[in-house]
């Protein structure tokens, strides 16, 4: 997240960037592209890799999975949660605010 | 069982989750539909493990009541069975029973006099353990295999049920079925699937409808669908006409709080939506083709809450601006303090309590470091005491207070005041809940772990 000023981020080629819980053990983000040629030239960049990402959310890359949906121009990014849903630690229940630290992730 | 005269099968989808709300007109613009069946769930694992553990809905019984007397009313009128799957957000047995009560209450106030089912699938920790010894409980990731202590320390275990449970109640003639924990798509491809609609499209159709009109423009749970099955695929729109469903919003729904937007793992089997089109039909109606399920070996998910430590906690808000100037170097004082303080006063083992401190307005979301050079306007301060019993939780918190709302950025400051934004400054919060399962259980039977019980509302006893 040291993102300088001239560096393409995440939120400037996604119409929108969302996060939720898939069930009680796993975080799903999705990213969708606000463009074909976005989607095409960023949802499969080393910027957006399971190591990438994994650096983001401190999760070990081999737990993420990553699912390019080329017809939506979406990048969907599942990882398991670092502790359970509720447990002492809890800060986002719902993880619907995770997102936001992929939002200005540089990407070239 | 065959598909009805015309060949296909339509179901009335109402709302997300019953009790969210509903609109009364809805009802009506629903019933020119002509549907077969109308099928919702009442909850789901999203808002945590407390309504497991302690049994009771998160939507409130008032607006449970109101939804369910426009179902019920709808049911009555149109001749239709009314199917709802994990009742009361969690599905456990008092989860179904609270609800079935609530049901039998509009019933005696309206003179409804419906055939009623009840699917229960609360499991006992004794019969989890046998299956464990059997060899037929599977772990799915991230969890590990299933430890008996785990199980030991569960309040209350429920199994996910499929469509066959809603199958056998629809087979004794019930008019309302009131089912324990379900999967969502499951208890609305239910019905299409007992009048012998094709898996893939009745799973897939379950899938987009589960979140009532959701996916279409309406964009709320609070709206419905109309879903309408046929031999090839399935239909899809609003049932107010005032919305539209658009293919790339049905298309988008698999994304939904769903780990892989392609497969869709179900009691029985995987939905694949992989080779799926999805036709615009009109402007509000949608038609997909190309589900497909695999059938694979029964199994049934476990769900279990644990409740086993407890919380205390305290919050103030600061506008000092020296703190503001230094959130960091003031929390890590701030953690040291409090653990003192608390291992002090209370000559508690520093390793059974846990002191936890959220600055909101900083970092309370992430728990992670701000980019350099960033200054809050005010810090939302919560501090989260975590003990085994709910007694040593608020002797910590009671011991810490004067050093929570008063402790000074710097020895020789005047003591501050924090901003209390009550009295007394601690909240007892009660039991920490928790899933402690992510296991299949293989059954030989979709029933082997359900209990069906079938009775007339007009005979029950008053509850």
């Amino acid at each position: 997240m040291t993102a300088t000023s001239g560096a393409t981020r995440v939120k400037d080629v996604c119409r929108q960037v969302r996060s939720k819980v898939a069930g009680p053990f796993w975080v799903t983000i999705d990213l969708m592209f606000d463009t074909q040629e976005n989607y095409d030239q960023y949802a499969e960049s080393p910027a957006l890799s399971a190591e990438a990402i994994g650096a983001i959310y401190r999760i070990d890359p081999a737990a993420i999975s990553l699912y390019p949906v080329p017809q939506l121009r979406v990048l969907k990014i599942s990882y398991p949660r670092r502790s359970p849903q509720g447990g002492v630690e809890e800060r986002d229940l719902h993880s619907g605010q995770q997102y936001a630290y992929l939002l200005d992730h540089p990407l070239d | 069982m065959t598909m009805t005269e015309d060949r296909t099968v339509r179901v009335y989808v109402p709302q997300g989750s019953l009790g969210v709300g509903m609109f009364a007109e809805e009802v009506d613009h629903a019933l020119a539909h002509d549907p077969h069946a109308i099928a919702l769930d009442a909850g789901s694992t999203d808002a945590g493990a407390a309504y497991l553990a302690q049994g009771v809905s998160k939507n409130d019984r008032g607006s449970v009541k109101r939804d369910l007397a426009l179902l019920m009313g709808a049911q009555q009128r149109a001749g239709i069975p009314l199917l709802i799957g994990t009742a009361a957000q969690a599905g456990g047995d008092r989860n179904v029973d609270w609800t079935r009560d609530i049901v039998l209450e509009i019933a005696r106030e309206r003179g409804y006099e419906p055939k009623i089912a009840l699917l229960y699938s609360e499991q006992q920790k004794a019969l989890v353990k046998q299956k464990l010894a059997e060899g037929r409980v599977t772990n799915l990731p991230p969890l590990g295999d299933l430890d008996v202590a785990v199980v030991d320390r569960c309040l209350h275990i429920v199994a996910l049920m499929g469509p066959e449970p809603y199958h056998a109640a629809l087979e004794a003639g019930s008019d309302i079925i009131i089912g324990g924990r379900t999967s969502d798509p499951a208890v609305i491809a239910a019905f299409a699937l007992w009048k012998g609609a094709p898996a893939g499209p009745a799973w897939h159709a379950g899938k987009v409808a589960e979140c009532g009109a959701q996916a279409t423009t309406a964009g709320t749970g609070q709206r419905g669908v109309i879903v309408e099955l046929d031999g090839e695929g399935f239909e899809i729109e609003p049932v107010d006409p005032a919305f539209q469903a658009h293919a790339h919003g049905v298309a988008s729904h698999l994304l939904y709080e769903n780990k892989n937007p392609w497969r869709l793992t179900e009691p029985g089997g995987t939905l694949d939506v992989t080779g799926c089109e999805y036709h615009q039909l009109t402007d509000s109606r949608v038609r997909v083709t190309g589900s497909r399920w695999e059938p694979q070996p029964y199994t049934m998910k476990l769900e279990g809450a644990t409740g086993h430590l407890f919380q205390t906690i305290m919050l103030v808000g600061i506008a000092d601006p020296d703190v503001l100037a230094e959130p960091q170097a003031f929390h890590d004082k701030m953690a040291g303090v409090l653990q003192d303080r608390a291992v002090s006063a209370t000559g508690a083992d520093p390793e059974i309590f846990d002191i936890s401190l959220r600055m909101y307005g900083w970092n309370g979301v992430s728990g992670m470091a701000p980019p350099a050079g960033s200054v809050p306007l005010e810090i939302g301060l919560m501090c989260v005491v975590t003990a085994p019993t709910q007694e040593l939780a608020s002797e910590i918190a009671k011991a810490c207070n004067p050093y929570f709302f008063h402790m000074p950025l710097r020895a020789g400051m005047e003591l501050p005041s924090y901003g209390w934004p009550f009295t007394p400054g601690h909240v007892d919060r009660g039991p920490v809940y928790e899933f402690a399962l992510n296991h299949v259980v293989g059954v030989d039977d979709p029933m082997e772990l359900v209990r069906m019980e079938l009775f007339e509302a007009a005979k029950a006893e008053v509850a």
